[in-house]
């Protein structure tokens, strides 16, 4: 995959405007859903003893394919040593293996250099990592923090700190009823006094795709530099860091095939250097002592201690199996599970789906009018069908709509339309049992 | 609630009633029934103090101490139905019990019917706050 080809369709605004004539995908560019999901043993289980497990909750996290598994397994048993420091062999191959990985992430991303690319446990400490370095360099007393009514508590929760901090106010703009950003009235938010932009590229509670380009456009007119919250683009489209020439991205490894707790944060190469390091400690340093400490530079100045070395080199693997697949194919298939499931659940009586913007990725949220989230979750959970209830991390904007939760499934591309049924029979039941 | 009164005794007597379903399906619909059946509590005590805080849906337990008798009263509600059946269960257990009692419950019969999963703490619906509410409430007026 690679960079702006793939970033490009799908921020295009004629990406939903498919001329009719488009002949069908050729077999060499069809996605094989059956041969994809075979690659991921956790989803071949029964739950409850003989219940074949749907898994819908991939907003939250991903299972992981055999290629990935293999390579922590292969990690511990071969190469498992400490980084950067060894002149020995095995520490070798984990640097390596580790710099290797960076590399494919710095790939993955379309950054310009590979030490933009700095490893963080996953998103939120990304997010925190911006907010404590950057973010206190950027935003002074009486300046404004823009971020939206949309945001993910670990896109709202830092900068809430940091404005504490430093003495700034938080502006929120608003969604439409659809679940849209009011771009039309981001004049009135983006201000003179717009210090830092920090917006989500993908909704995680609407599945909203947010027309971030144009927002950074926007911000850098008046050279205010932006954080985009990628955790839950990385997984469903093509990422393109120059073509969006976004600040700063940070998204996490689990929701796209990698192990848990690795993640990474891009930022511009200028900013790296100019922000103040993260926290201190071994393996960020260039000298030190007593009367004072030299940093090392970038990436390095914010990786202080022993990385997660392992969970790096199977992020590394994660991302190279997802740049292997036919991207186009693969959104044509997400994008016709989304609108089955669309179509299917909106057909039920007595549901509404939250969140219908037209541009949408891999999450359809839901309420029933009488049915509590947490029944009908506990009802399809008994059903095999793994789904998120609740607020989603995401308390101000399901107060905007005035829910106490919705049901959320969020597919991956191993979904399937089969799995769409057999949420779609569980809804009926739950509806028998409990409307 | 007959000759049936300790809360060991009272829990076996949910465990009965429970065995007579084989399956999940069964066990839920009595549990909702449970819920239904306990009265909703009035909109007056739905207060802060009552609140059961650490659900995904909205809790609320009351506890009065009858001084005569010495014996807790407990009333509970929720918005969602399993966890109104969850509450009418540990209710049914501890109601009208003296605060001793109530403090020492043993809610080991949740397993047996097959409802263990909603005791681990992530599940989010309240039942070990709720029960933890109870138990608080019960240390107080126990002396």
């Amino acid at each position: 995959m690679g960079g702006g080809g793939r970033l490009a369709s799908v921020l295009s605004p004629t990406h939903t405007l498919m001329p009719v004539t488009t002949s069908p995908p050729t077999a060499a560019s069809a996605f094989d859903v059956e041969a994809f999901r075979a690659d991921f043993p956790a989803l071949q289980q029964d739950v409850y003893e003989d219940t074949p497990l749907v898994y819908l909750d991939n907003a939250a996290t991903s299972q992981k394919p055999t290629a990935v598994i293999d390579r922590l397994d292969q990690f511990y048993r071969r190469e498992n040593s400490n980084v950067h420091r060894g002149v020995h062999r095995l520490s070798q191959d984990a640097t390596d293996a580790y710099e290797s990985a960076r590399e494919s992430l710095a790939r993955f991303v379309n950054a310009d250099r590979t030490e933009e690319i700095i490893f963080t446990r996953g998103t939120t400490e990304g997010l925190n990592l911006v907010a404590s370095t950057f973010g206190k360099m950027t935003v002074e007393a009486g300046d404004e923090i823009l971020l939206t009514e949309m945001e993910h508590h670990s896109n709202i929760v830092p900068w809430q700190m940091l404005a504490e901090e430093v003495g700034a106010e938080i502006r929120v703009l608003p969604v439409t009823d659809r679940g849209e950003l009011r771009m039309d009235e981001l004049g009135d938010y983006l201000t003179p006094d717009t210090a830092l932009v920090a917006v989500t590229h993908v909704s995680n509670t609407l599945g909203t795709i947010n027309p971030v380009e144009a927002l950074i456009d926007a911000a850098h007119a008046q050279d205010v530099p932006v954080v985009v919250d990628g955790a839950q683009s990385a997984p469903h489209m093509p990422v393109d860091v120059q073509a969006l020439d976004a600040d700063f991205f940070v998204f996490s490894g689990h929701k796209v095939f990698g192990p848990t707790g690795i993640g990474i944060l891009y930022g511009k190469h200028e900013h790296l250097t100019a922000m103040p390091p993260y926290q201190g400690g071994g393996d960020m340093i260039d000298q030190v002592s007593f009367d004072g400490t030299t940093y090392d530079d970038p990436p390095h100045k914010f990786e202080a201690g022993t990385p997660n070395i392992a969970d790096v080199v199977g992020l590394g693997t994660a991302v190279e199996y997802v740049m292997d697949l036919d991207w186009d194919a693969v959104q044509a298939h997400e994008d016709d599970v989304l609108a089955y499931a669309t179509e299917q659940v909106e057909a039920l009586e007595g549901v509404r789906i939250v969140g219908t913007a037209p541009e949408k990725t891999s999450v359809l949220s839901f309420v029933f009018d009488d049915i509590h989230p947490y029944d009908a979750g506990t009802f399809l959970d008994r059903l095999g069908i793994a789904v998120r209830t609740g607020h989603h991390c995401t308390q101000p904007l399901l107060k905007r709509y005035g829910l106490p939760g919705t049901i959320r499934a969020s597919f991956a591309a191993y979904n399937t339309r089969e799995d769409v049924d057999r949420l779609v029979d569980g809804l009926k039941k739950v509806k028998q049992m409990l409307g | 609630m007959s000759a049936t009164n300790t809360v060991s005794d009272r829990a076996q007597e949910i465990v009965d009633e429970f065995s007579l379903f084989n399956d999940w399906m069964g066990r839920y619909e009595y549990l909702i029934e449970l819920g239904d059946d306990i009265p909703q509590l009035p909109d007056d005590h739905k207060t802060d103090e009552n609140y059961v805080h650490g659900c995904q849906s909205d809790v609320w337990i009351r506890a009065d101490f009858d001084d005569e008798d010495r014996v807790l009263h407990f009333q509970g509600d929720s918005n969602a139905k399993i966890t109104k059946g969850l509450a009418a269960l540990v209710i049914r257990v501890v109601d009208q019990q003296p605060p001793g009692a109530v403090a020492d419950a043993d809610f080991e019969f949740l397993d047996e019917i097959g409802l263990q999963e909603h005791l681990s703490s992530q599940r989010n619906n309240g039942l070990r706050a709720m029960i933890e509410e109870m138990r608080a409430r019960a240390r107080t007026h126990d002396s």
